[in-house]
């Protein structure tokens, strides 16, 4: 009897140790490799952003290694899953960070998340680079010394989307919105109809519908749509929503009836194939298009849709374009604070000192990071068009913003400046424009 | 019982020195050990036979109330926050307990599930006072009016967990061996016979209901805290599964049982999510089957040797 | 406009009432709440839509997609369902029903990463037969025939088809009355495992039917069983479990509740079901439609 309790005792006590056994810490000076973690989602709905990263991420990542990976340290990343839910993302980001040493994180592609992961980041005290989440609350109401953001905001999104509207159809008179019940939703919304007050205050908001998250049926809304016959239909929905309203839209003939505005989707252009008319405006939360007017034939981007492509069977989306700007940007960031040491591993520290100002060139433009750790990026946007040569809906009559021009100066809210939107900014001169060329 | 002192005791100590050789782990097992709460609650109830899936209701309650309460400055402390929202939770449990005693079986587990799925779509719908689907930040309050850094504050509060949890794990043991612990087992093999002997089960459920949404709202109280963040997720139905998963996964017989199978959860979760980030939902599932199959007194029973008494009903 | 949202709602409770039938009829026969329904209908739209998009490819014409509906339906059914029933239900029948449940809890969350590990998370879809069928103008306003005038017009067959095989057919019968004297009628010679592995894999196939009828109106991604499960379960406990006309009544009404939250009070769509599934088991625990008290133990 008395051995059967030790036995218990014993069990319950080597469960314990031998599966939380810590590992050996990590060396001071230059490291054998630079572990960096990447949350992102591999499991949910979201994981039409999140696994399309990854792939990115591993491509890229193994590219850099080649070239013998960051000041001469080779990079492994570790993945951690945002499907899980916050809590579980916050322990298992931590784990990463403690047990598996990363000095470097990339987090996240929810807003959620990144608002969670951020405070987390100041008491880890570890590089936190925000590769993919677009809240413009999260540097306009928050200082964050160890966090970054090497893409543009909400603000420009919406901005851009909304001088790309009213200069492509000045004269619409009303305007309903369709967006997933969740921040981005709620909060793309605010700001664009603030924007919109500004700019044309006689538009009429004739419905404002906030599905749940994942729905999988719009039939209702729809119905109401087509009996409400708004000039413009705003969605900035994603993945597997945006995927079912389109079609669902298109069967009944609502996408011929109104103006739909999608800024999100550059990421479902390919897989809606031949659903999406001609006419629909749309955008990719930046300036990414792997047909980019200006990049489409540079050797970098022809090198990386190829790659892409051979190894997922489909052409890049905005995700991957974001990840390739927040290892860009990292790399960039530790030869610039190597520079500044002499050639010493640089601190964390340094890392994110070095962050402020750095201006580095993306697969489609340049990005700026800064002063408040936000990424200056240029917004591109486009209305469909079926050409011969791709079974699915190209971008033309591209319009091309500068990420200074529409993103929110350094210390104002975005709602605020949205409020003060004038009719200049439409036909702003530094806006470049382009038609779709083979 | 001495058995049960052993194994308790034996996990206790593990856990107490475990964070000292291991500092990153505090979180982890901080979060393992409000899990750990929420199962004993629910092992309290499947005591009687009853089986809630929405006890996530309780555990996102106080957590939200912890949050509000803190994004308020209504309470910056943590040693007011705790006890505050499991109290809130605790009234929540009795208000629904009222109407709720009055089922059995499948009906009840079914209600559970529908009032959580209503705070649920509650959570995500009511955006601008919940935050949505994102969920709400939690400030770190003080702790004893001490403000502390991260790692100081992550420890003291698991401490204060662990104390919590062996304080509310002795409870639950001596009312389980109490007249309404007995009584419990009664509802579950014969509830008439209980009401011919004048007590009234109604009654005897409530207390049990009530316990253990208390001990729910223990862990949402303190998992809140140490994760800074709520999220509607917190409610979801899966979540509560999940509880009960950990009840059976650790095996009801005794106490420490639960804390044993939170444990287990988050360990066979972290491996899952280094080496199978995207299966680790199969592998527990896995898990659960062999558990259920070939050792079905959970582990509890594996640790102490006993088997589950086949026939209770 | 109330006219409009009843149309919606329509189309929508035919598709819950097809899950919710199928995990109404599991438990009442085998007295098992099938936390796994959800993933059979999830495999159901995957092996449908990856079937209809296959034969696109291929060139076969558009209508060939609607037989083949029913055939992926009933395979995964068959199949996915017949080995779950056979392999793991079987040993714990007779068990506590909390064991039961978790059983079916731990398919379910093996199933949800086995179909993202075979689909895939990129969002799947298949809309050539609701566009092949067309649209019908009600109002000036367009709706999918898919939608208005199939989707209703199967769940009626099903409806009618399971009444008639309950009632008229001998195993049907058998099926009845094991449900309700299991040794009575185990006793007049009715092979009971039988019995149950055919009813469970009926109940699977409707939704697996479920999900190959959704998959040609709707995109298809990881998460999607999670959330009909719930739904076909508060049907289902609405109704009172085990009742076939009462998930059918109660399906409409939560479809058509959801629709007209949508117009009215589109804060509230989601909400709807729960509170309707919560105010009836308060007020009537045994469901709607229910006149039995609760099940012998």
């Amino acid at each position: 009897m008395v051995r059967m309790k030790l036995a218990g005792a014993v069990l319950a006590g080597t469960v314990l140790a031998g599966a939380l056994a810590p590992l050996p810490a990590l060396a001071q000076d230059k490291p054998k490799e630079l572990v960096v973690g990447i949350a992102t989602f591999l499991s949910g709905p979201a994981s039409v952003f999140g696994v399309p990263g990854r792939n990115a991420a591993d491509l890229l990542i193994e590219e850099l290694n080649a070239k013998g990976g960051i000041l001469g340290v080779p990079v492994k990343p570790v993945y951690v899953d945002e499907g899980a839910g916050t809590n579980q993302l916050l322990s298992e980001y931590r784990r990463v960070v403690q047990e598996q040493g990363a000095q470097v994180m990339l987090g996240a592609i929810s807003s959620g998340s990144c608002n969670a992961l951020a405070p987390v980041a100041e008491d880890l005290k570890v590089v936190n680079v925000m590769w993919d989440c677009g809240t413009q609350t999260i540097f306009e109401d928050g200082k964050w010394k160890y966090s970054v953001r090497t893409q543009g905001h909400a603000g420009a999104e919406m901005m851009a989307t909304l001088l790309y509207l009213m200069k492509v159809k000045p004269d619409f008179k009303s305007i309903a919105v369709v967006n997933q019940d969740y921040a981005w939703g709620r909060e793309s919304w605010a700001l664009f109809q603030a924007g919109l007050k500004a700019l044309k205050p006689d538009v009429k908001v004739v419905a404002e519908l906030f599905p749940k998250f994942g729905a999988p049926d719009f039939s209702t809304e729809i119905t109401r749509l087509s009996a409400l016959r708004p000039d413009v239909v705003l969605s900035t929905s994603w993945g597997g929503d945006l995927d079912t309203f389109v079609q669902q839209a298109a069967a009944r003939g609502l996408l011929k009836q109104s103006t739909f505005v999608l800024p999100l989707a550059e990421s479902s252009l390919e897989r809606l194939g031949n659903v999406l008319p001609e006419g629909v405006i749309v955008g990719a939360r930046g300036d990414h298009y792997w047909l980019h007017p200006k990049t489409k034939n540079t050797p970098e981007m022809q090198a990386f849709v190829k790659k892409y492509k051979d190894k997922t069977g489909v052409y890049p989306i905005y995700p991957t374009f974001h990840m390739q700007q927040a290892l860009t940007g990292l790399a960039k960031a530790y030869e610039k604070a190597g520079a500044s040491t002499g050639g010493k591993w640089p601190s964390k520290e340094q890392v994110i000192a070095a962050f402020e100002g750095l201006e580095f060139k993306s697969l489609t433009g340049t990005i700026t990071i800064r002063a408040d750790h936000q990424g200056l990026e240029d917004q591109m946007l486009g209305t469909t068009k079926r050409v011969p040569e791709y079974p699915f809906a190209v971008y033309d009559k591209m319009a091309l913003y500068p990420g200074k021009l529409v993103t929110t100066p350094v210390g104002e809210k975005s709602l605020d400046w949205f409020a003060k939107a004038t009719q200049s900014l439409v036909n702003d001169k530094s806006i470049e424009t382009f038609d779709y060329a083979k | 019982m001495a058995r049960q002192l052993v194994l308790g005791l034996a996990l206790l100590i593990t856990l107490a020195v475990f964070p000292l050789f291991s500092p990153w782990s505090t979180v982890i097992l901080t979060v393992a050990l409000c899990e750990g709460l929420a199962a004993l609650g629910i092992m309290v109830l499947l005591r009687a036979g009853q089986v809630s899936f929405g006890h996530g209701l309780f555990f996102s309650f106080s957590a939200y109330a912890v949050a509000f309460m803190a994004a308020a400055r209504l309470g910056h402390e943590a040693l007011i926050l705790i006890p505050v929202a499991t109290a809130a939770s605790g009234l929540l449990a009795a208000l629904v307990g009222l109407f709720i005693v009055r089922y059995r079986a499948i009906f009840f587990g079914m209600l559970n599930l529908a009032i959580s799925m209503v705070f649920f779509s509650l959570l995500e719908k009511l955006f601008p006072i919940t935050g949505g689907a994102d969920g709400k930040r939690v400030p770190r309050p003080t702790l004893a009016g001490m403000e502390f850094g991260r790692e100081q504050f992550e420890l003291w509060i698991f401490y204060i967990t662990l104390g919590l949890c062996l304080a509310a794990a002795l409870f639950v043991a001596r009312y389980l061996t109490s007249p309404g612990g007995k009584a419990l087992e009664a509802i579950k093999s014969n509830e008439t016979r209980l009401e011919y002997l004048g007590v009234s089960p109604r009654k005897v459920l409530f207390g049990a209901y009530l316990l253990s949404g208390l001990l729910a709202g223990l862990g949402g109280a303190v998992i809140a805290l140490v994760s800074g963040h709520v999220t509607p997720e917190l409610a979801y139905w899966v979540r509560s599964g999940e509880f009960v998963f950990i009840a059976i996964l650790g095996g009801i017989g005794g106490v420490a049982g639960p804390f044993l199978g939170a444990l287990m959860f988050q360990i066979i979760r972290g491996y899952a999510a280094v080496y199978a980030p995207e299966t680790w939902h199969a592998v527990l599932g896995v898990m659960l089957l062999v558990i259920i199959f070939f050792a079905p007194a959970g582990l509890y029973g594996i640790a102490t040797g006993s088997r589950r008494k086949e026939g209770g009903r | 406009m109330l006219l409009l949202a009843a149309l919606d709602g329509l189309a929508y409770g035919s598709l819950i009432f097809l899950v919710a039938v199928g995990l109404s009829l599991i438990f009442g026969v085998l007295g098992i709440i099938n936390v796994a329904h959800g993933s059979f209908y999830a495999i159901g739209a995957y092996v449908a839509a990856a079937g209809v998009l296959a034969m696109g490819a291929m060139g076969l014409p558009a209508w060939l997609a609607f037989p083949f509906l029913l055939v992926a339906a009933a395979l995964v059914g068959t199949v996915v369902g017949g080995v779950v029933e056979i392999v793991l239900l079987r040993r714990v029948y007779g068990k506590e029903e909390v064991l039961q449940l978790i059983v079916t809890f731990a398919v379910f969350m093996i199933l949800e990463d086995a179909q993202k590990v075979v689909f895939g998370v990129q969002p799947y879809f298949a809309n050539a037969p609701m566009n092949w069928l067309g649209t019908v103008d009600v109002f000036g306003i367009y709706y999918t025939k898919y939608q208005l005038i199939l989707m209703p017009l199967v769940a009626l067959a099903v409806l009618v088809g399971l009444r008639f095989f309950l009632r008229r057919t001998s195993f049907g019968r058998a099926i009845v009355a094991v449900t309700q004297d299991r040794e009575a009628a185990t006793a007049m010679g009715i092979d009971a495992a039988k019995v149950y592995l055919i009813t469970f894999i009926i109940g699977a196939s409707l939704a697996a039917l479920g999900g190959a009828l959704a998959s040609a109106t709707t995109s298809l991604t990881p998460g999607i069983g999670a959330g009909t499960l719930v739904l076909s379960f508060a049907v289902a406990a609405t109704a009172g479990l085990g009742r076939i006309e009462g998930a059918a009544v109660a399906a409409l009404l939560i479809g058509l509740g959801r629709s007209v939250a949508v117009y009215f009070a589109p804060e509230f769509d989601v909400l709807i079901p729960y509170l309707i599934m919560m105010l009836v088991l308060l007020v009537r625990p045994q469901g709607l439609f229910s006149t039995v008290q609760t099940r012998k133990v």
